[in-house]
């Protein structure tokens, strides 16, 4: 789980382009060094792992 | 979110999927849905720029429709069980819940699905967040397993449960109906839409070749009502006998039936042929016809 990521291109521009909150649908922020898509609206951070977005909120971190 | 009532146990759902993986899964009905989805967008006679294939079972779609110019980008939209399958495939990938789709507005030129979306709970709220993603003029066509799909299990449970257990548990998953889905899409905003059955009637060894198939699909019993302890054996041997006795041909095979239901339809666009305000008409039906125009007796409302 804690592997870094395998390469720069791991997440596809195009994807983050069209992806969203899947709760709240608000905007998703990309955080490259973690791998992960933070929702402030959800309060969530979502991973990727390996390139994959993981977008389910029981997947997801909690931010505080 | 959902606050209809909860028929599947999606995570039940996952496991099933997950353990027809390692069984080697039936693909011969997503196989057959996803020529027929091919077809059906090549009479569309459009090229689509960017699509979703959302949480079809395995990847023959996005395979058939790589085999086309009809697509240049496709992303898969899976669940999780599905999230290991295809280290292989080039294709753009996200998991996540055909329930809690995380898509943005208006970014989408089609959608498609092929035999997923019989295990959604709330299928009206998928229906609006597929619309949504959407650009205008977009396409959603999608199959899923409908109308009297299994009836002859759904019918053969029911006979040995009444016979030997004195009551009935769910076995067999409602199946939505086509024309409860007409009206789903049409209350979810598509325009012009349209659905229609590809029928099969698939022959079995016995009721227990189907069932392994089913297991082989993943589509075993996921019902949240479901009875938790394992079905007696003597139910299931009566249960087959009465199959076998109802539904059996004379060389001992037995038929199942499965509905494929289709569905399509479009977000709406001012472009897109717009139904005229009543009595709008400039012309006279009785003169297109060539005929002369005889009165109903009563006016329409006013």
């Amino acid at each position: 789980m804690n592997e870094p990521p395998r390469d720069r291109h791991a997440v596809d521009p195009k994807l983050l382009e069209i992806l969203v909150c899947p709760l709240t649908k608000g905007p998703l922020e990309y955080d490259a060094e973690k791998q992960e898509l933070i929702s402030r609206s959800a309060k969530l951070a979502y991973p990727i792992r390996d390139g994959i977005p993981i977008m389910l909120p029981e997947e997801a971190r909690a931010l505080e | 979110m959902a606050s209809g009532p909860i028929v599947f146990d999606r995570a039940a759902l996952r496991r099933n999927l997950r353990r027809a993986e390692k069984l080697g899964p039936a693909t011969f009905l997503i196989d057959r849905a996803a020529e027929d989805l091919c077809d059906r967008l090549s009479a569309v006679l459009l090229r689509f720029e960017l699509a979703a294939d959302l949480a079809s079972p395995t990847d023959a779609v996005r395979r058939r429709l790589r085999g086309t110019d009809l697509v240049s980008n496709i992303i898969a939209v899976t669940g999780p069980a599905n999230a290991g399958v295809a280290a292989h495939d080039d294709d753009r990938k996200i998991i996540a819940d055909a329930e809690a789709l995380p898509l943005r507005e208006d970014s989408l030129d089609l959608v498609v699905s092929a035999l997923a979306l019989q295990f959604v709970n709330d299928l009206p709220g998928t229906f609006v967040q597929v619309r949504r993603a959407l650009k205008p003029d977009g396409l959603f066509l999608a199959a899923l397993i409908g109308g009297d799909s299994l009836i002859e299990l759904r019918q053969a449970f029911a006979a040995a449960e009444a016979e030997l257990e004195h009551g009935a548990s769910p076995h067999v998953a409602p199946f939505a109906d086509i024309r409860a889905i007409g009206a789903l899409l049409q209350r979810a905003g598509f325009a012009l839409p349209v659905t229609d059955v590809d029928r099969l009637s698939v022959r079995y060894q016995s009721p227990f070749a189907l069932m392994q198939d089913l297991r082989r699909m993943g589509a075993t019993n996921a019902l949240a009502e479901r009875r938790r302890i394992p079905l007696r054996r003597g139910t299931l041997m009566r249960m087959a006998e009465i199959y076998a006795e109802r539904f059996g041909d004379p060389d001992g095979r037995v038929r199942a039936t499965f509905d494929i239901v289709w569905l399509s339809g479009w977000k709406p666009h001012a472009s897109q042929p717009q139904p005229l305000a009543p009595g709008s008409a400039r012309t006279r039906l009785a003169d297109a016809l060539g005929t002369q125009e005889i009165p109903a007796g009563d006016k329409a409302g006013r």
